[in-house]
């Protein structure tokens, strides 16, 4: 087995039942990064955070220094944790802000520092009922023991942090949605450019947005040194990363497991992760990095778990979700649900997702139902070619946001990998598999 | 607009929570969504009367609140049952039997995804992923998850619903509805701007 003897970076508490409050945070190492961090420069703090090459935990990959290194000079900047986790078969960061929230809170406070936020906003995905009830908790604490508010620790830096809860909509996810969220709006996602909320971000202000499992690196960063970070991992990808490993595996759940030097094949089949597909049936295919990501076969069992390795295969990391499909599945019923899934949470503004969604999702569902004809496998790859043109990867935008180009990843994958089994369901006038 | 602040139908414990939410953002609208989420506690949607005052108090019309709520699926622009059942069907759950699942729940309510039983107790609802599908299938009650869902698990969770046996697990509506923060801001703009401020000539000469 090659699972690594990384150390647990963010995941170092869940073995204890009270790993959400502040009692047991400082019992094991709790707000020693925040203390390390402002005892120095924010510069240094952010030079050490831009060394490690922390890649964003979120979807986009991009690196938490070099977004931070981005924000415009003004008076006012924002920081806003993106906790809005909605991808589907992602389930991660529910499970940092459920379980280690103060965790959340000290990354916050660092990055504030580093960036020298004015005031900090934590969106939480509002179906988190406990989840935020976890972090306004802790925050609460967290202002009791002097980590937040005025001069905290008597560094003569102060800072707010405000948790703030969505209300249901995948696309909040979408940063620039997110911040029209936070203004009290519908989640409509801006117009680019500008690309970065970096440059006019939250109230128009320079904003930096970061995903929650990347914050919660940091008081891990600060304590243990950016070369101790580096030395895990490969390439780009350096560190620990949380997978989401669902759908037909023995133990679905969340991992941390070092990158590059993991491979999708420890993950799902080794005892102490995912522990095989139950059955003993085999493997038909994986989606890496959520339903937005192109799939993958048996064939691409061995590749690392690593941001450019995986893209050079043509998909992506994405959010850090793999769902196993073994041989009992229904590659048409797959597509179809997150096709429906695209269709219902569409925004609505750009006409090539609202519409091209809905199109896919009936052409897909009257496949699967046995109505379906012959020129519908062609008719799904020519509306799929309308919302992102060429159906390559990555792929080609028609929208303001990546939600429409990110709807033919799945389509795409079972018709280039299963296209019998889509005109298997049109002569039989129906599913094979019941 | 037809309801001021304090005019009645949202309760005074609600307005006051309320205020102290617009005080945490530069901009009162920003507190729109976690007020909306305030009303619903109490009366499980959004009626037009709570939108009416909400409206009054984030400084919008009534059309604006109702535009940006009705986006959003947690916020209900009609009435909902005692419990709102939300059933992942997402890809996770619908690879261990969301599906069968569903079907067994509809059955067992006598009630289609989308609607509320006769008796007002519960509204089911289809929903897309709810993010615990390491416990697939999974659902949520008034928003509080409920993993590795059997049929036989479903009804004894009903049968404990309709019993009242399980208010401390499932709370009422609301997913604020245990989220209390001690205090508002603590710090004022001026402290913020002048902190920044020494930071940033610290920084520009070369310390």
């Amino acid at each position: 087995m090659t699972i690594t003897e990384a150390p647990r970076i963010v995941t170092s508490r869940l073995e204890h039942e009270d790993s959400h409050t502040l009692e047991r945070y400082l019992a094991t190492g709790g707000y020693e990064g925040l203390r390390k961090a402002l005892s120095m420069s924010p510069e240094d703090v952010a030079h050490e955070v831009d060394a490690v090459s922390l890649l964003g935990r979120g979807g986009a990959g991009f690196p938490a220094g070099r977004k931070w290194s981005m924000l415009r000079k003004a008076a006012t900047t924002y920081l806003v944790v993106n906790g809005d986790e909605s991808e589907p078969a992602t389930f991660k960061d529910h499970l940092l802000v459920e379980r280690d929230p103060h965790q959340l809170i000290e990354g916050v406070l660092i990055a504030a520092y580093a960036i020298q936020a004015t005031r900090a906003f934590i969106y939480v995905r509002g179906e988190f009922a406990l989840g935020l009830e976890r972090v306004q908790s802790a925050l609460n604490d967290a202002y009791e023991h002097g980590a937040v508010g005025r001069d905290i620790f008597g560094s003569g830096f102060s800072i707010d942090v405000v948790v703030h809860p969505g209300a249901g909509a995948y696309i909040c996810g979408e940063e620039t949605a997110l911040l029209e969220s936070l203004e009290g709006k519908r989640g409509f996602p801006r117009i680019k450019p500008p690309y970065f909320p970096a440059a006019i971000g939250l109230y128009g202000e320079p904003t930096v947005v970061n995903n929650v499992e990347t914050l919660s690196n940091l008081p891990w960063v600060m304590i243990n040194g950016s070369e101790a970070f580096t030395a895990l991992g490969g390439g780009r990808s350096t560190g620990t990363r949380l997978f989401a490993l669902a759908g037909h595996v023995r133990n679905p759940g969340v991992y941390e497991v070092e990158m590059v030097k993991t491979t999708f094949r420890d993950l799902v089949f080794a005892p102490v992760l995912g522990g095989g597909i139950p059955g003993d049936r085999e493997l038909k295919a994986i989606i890496p990095g959520g339903v937005s990501a192109p799939w993958f076969g048996p064939e691409h069992l061995d590749l690392p778990l690593g941001q450019d390795e995986v893209g050079e295969a043509g998909s992506m990391l994405g959010s850090g979700s793999i769902v196993v499909m073994d041989d009992t599945t229904c590659v048409v019923r797959a597509a179809w649900r997150i096709t429906r899934f695209f269709w219902r949470e569409s925004c609505g503004q750009c006409t090539p997702c609202r519409e091209g969604s809905g199109w896919l999702e009936k052409i897909l569902r009257r496949i699967e139902d046995g109505d379906g004809r012959e020129a519908d496998v062609d008719l799904l790859m020519d509306v799929c070619d309308n919302l992102a043109p060429g159906v390559s990867w990555p792929p080609q935008q028609t929208t303001i946001c990546v939600l429409g180009s990110s709807i033919p990843s799945s389509i795409a994958s079972a018709i280039r990998m299963f296209r019998d089994e889509f005109l298997v369901h049109v002569k039989d006038g129906g599913c094979p598999y019941g | 607009m037809s309801s001021a602040p304090g005019s009645g139908h949202l309760s005074a414990d609600i307005v006051t929570r309320a205020r102290e939410l617009i005080g945490l953002y530069p901009h009162p609208r920003s507190a729109l969504i976690p007020i909306c989420h305030l009303a619903q506690e109490q009366d499980g949607w959004l009626s037009p009367e709570a939108i009416d005052e909400i409206a009054a108090l984030v400084g919008l019309t009534p059309a604006e609140v109702l535009g940006t709520a009705s986006f959003y699926e947690m916020l209900h622009t009609e009435p909902v049952g005692t419990y709102v059942i939300s059933v992942c069907t997402n890809i996770a759950c619908m690879l261990r039997g969301a599906y069968e699942l569903l079907d067994h729940i509809q059955d067992t309510l006598d009630v289609r995804a989308g609607a509320t039983t006769a008796d007002g107790m519960f509204t089911l609802e289809e929903a897309e992923c709810i993010a615990d599908c390491g416990r697939a299938p999974c659902l949520a009650v008034n928003h509080r998850f409920v993993g590795d869902v059997t049929p036989q698990s479903f009804d004894s969770l009903v049968d404990g619903l309709r019993a009242g046996t399980m208010s401390d697990d499932i709370p009422r509506h609301g997913t604020l509805v245990r989220v209390r923060r001690q205090g508002g801001l603590r710090v004022d703009d001026a402290t913020i701007r002048a902190e920044r401020e020494t930071a940033a000539a610290k920084a520009t000469g070369g310390a």
